[in-house]
């Protein structure tokens, strides 16, 4: 049938290495990819923001959450290693520019250099991606779940800040140990004990007559104290566990979606992260080769570069809807 | 392909000599956005926390400042600059779509359930 169609422009048309929209074939894919995938973290994002404005009044405060820089033990420094973060993921993302430029100029010794730097960059920021992690999993304060599923917090009634339950929880002889699969029936076990009992909690707050209750509410720009009977009552009659740190069920910082959307959004995008700098580590060995010097063109960094890019751009977002709105 | 970049920024405002130039420009403008957003993050003035169409005035500035940025990344280091204008259409107006529908339709359903663990007989405080 071919030889029937005549050779015409349309025949041109389809017989590939056309660029539509003057991109080629492997960029545009690689837009597509872009939209696509930014879509998912938009409807991650959306998702945040829904059960935010579900529990407007009660929602954890980010910067009494993220505190903590490495190596600064015990100084509350809120947002600065996330900005840290932040900047140099930016800073990657200009590297990567950079090599894409150096490309055009069938730079190779320039484009394996700017490489190198961004690879660097993208495992720095996963490293610390890590660490935050490991700090919100672990928790400082410690808190006290109440019947209805809400988080209650200690505070200090003359300098208002938080209290550890370590510094305050006495400590009762128990015989209480955790419940493994191999202890009883197969399918029964529980997860790791918290290091103190409600019991205990109650007896230290007790004992200490400086100690309050703070609930979720919030108030104005803080969250609400309650006065030394309410504390009292709260605990007493709605205390129900101790919550050490953060998981899927229950986190010390407030209600169990903000650990969760913590744990999907950041680790999705940290995924993303992960990903994209196994492209770069491979595109980067390419370069070394000299694969690239000998296709005569370095068109698979810029693919690669559109991907790293929009990385950084997701973490923009995240980095306000997350740590600073 | 090389020299087709258009190396100005704020519609012409500051112009750059080469590429290399304007990526720094850039990551400057960048870096600039995000201090004074980490900045104003910490200090919270005051007249910033009014609500301005249920929102903070804050949370207002961090968002417009977040599609600064955006807009920075897309255009200069993701090259939407150098496009074609219907391949940046595509792909822009796609997505501002599309998230606008969700966000409006979530944002607004979150509303009504606050509403109704407001107003309604459910109770959680205990």
């Amino acid at each position: 049938m071919s030889s029937t169609v005549s050779a015409t422009s349309q025949n041109e048309d389809w017989s590939g290495g056309n660029k539509p929209m003057k991109a080629s074939y492997g960029k545009l894919m690689m837009w597509f990819f872009i939209v696509s995938d930014a879509l998912t973290f938009s409807g991650f994002l959306a998702a945040y923001g829904f059960s935010r404005f579900k529990f407007i009044d009660s929602w954890p405060i980010a910067d009494e959450v993220f505190t903590h820089v490495p190596f600064m033990h015990g100084q509350e420094l809120p947002m600065i290693y996330v900005a840290f973060m932040t900047f140099v993921l930016i800073m990657s993302s200009v590297t990567m520019v950079l090599a894409v430029d150096a490309g055009h100029h069938m730079k190779q010794a320039k484009v394996t250099f700017y490489m190198f730097l961004t690879i660097i960059g993208g495992l720095i920021f996963v490293g610390s991606q890590a660490w935050e992690w490991a700090t919100f999993i672990k928790g400082d304060y410690g808190a006290v779940k109440t019947n209805g599923g809400n988080i209650i917090q200690f505070v200090d009634a003359d300098s208002n800040k938080r209290v550890a339950l370590k510094d305050f929880a006495t400590s009762i002889e128990t015989e209480r140990e955790q419940n493994l699969a191999k202890n009883g029936v197969w399918f029964m076990s529980e997860s790791t004990l918290s290091d103190y009992t409600l019991d205990e909690v109650i007896e230290g707050f007790e004992a200490s007559p400086n100690l309050l209750v703070r609930t979720q509410i919030i108030e104005g720009t803080h969250k609400t104290v309650l006065s030394r009977e309410e504390s009292l009552k709260m605990l007493v009659d709605n205390g129900s566990y101790v919550v050490e740190g953060a998981n899927l069920i229950d986190n010390e910082y407030g209600t169990p979606l903000f650990a969760d959307f913590f744990f999907f959004i950041t680790g999705f995008h940290g995924f993303h992260v992960f990903s994209g700098v196994v492209l770069n580590i491979i595109i980067f060995f390419n370069v070394i080769l000299g694969t690239y010097q000998r296709r005569g063109s370095y068109e698979m960094v810029e693919k690669v570069g559109l991907y790293w890019h929009f990385v950084d751009l997701v973490w923009v977002f995240v980095f306000t809807f997350f740590y600073l709105v | 392909m090389a020299d087709a970049h258009k190396l100005e920024i704020f519609r012409g405002l500051i112009k750059f000599k080469s590429n290399t130039q304007k990526i720094w420009g850039v990551l400057i403008l960048l870096t600039i956005v995000t201090t004074v957003e980490v900045v104003l993050g910490i200090i919270k003035p005051a007249f910033m926390m009014e609500s301005f169409l249920s929102m903070k005035i804050l949370n207002w500035i961090f968002i417009i400042l977040t599609i600064v940025k955006a807009y920075y990344i897309t255009w200069d280091f993701m090259h939407m600059r150098d496009e074609t204008p219907t391949l940046r259409r595509v792909v822009v107006w796609t997505a501002i779509f599309l998230i606008c529908y969700l966000m409006w339709i979530l944002i607004q359903e979150a509303g009504y359930i606050f509403d109704t663990y407001d107003q309604g007989y459910i109770k959680r405080d205990f």
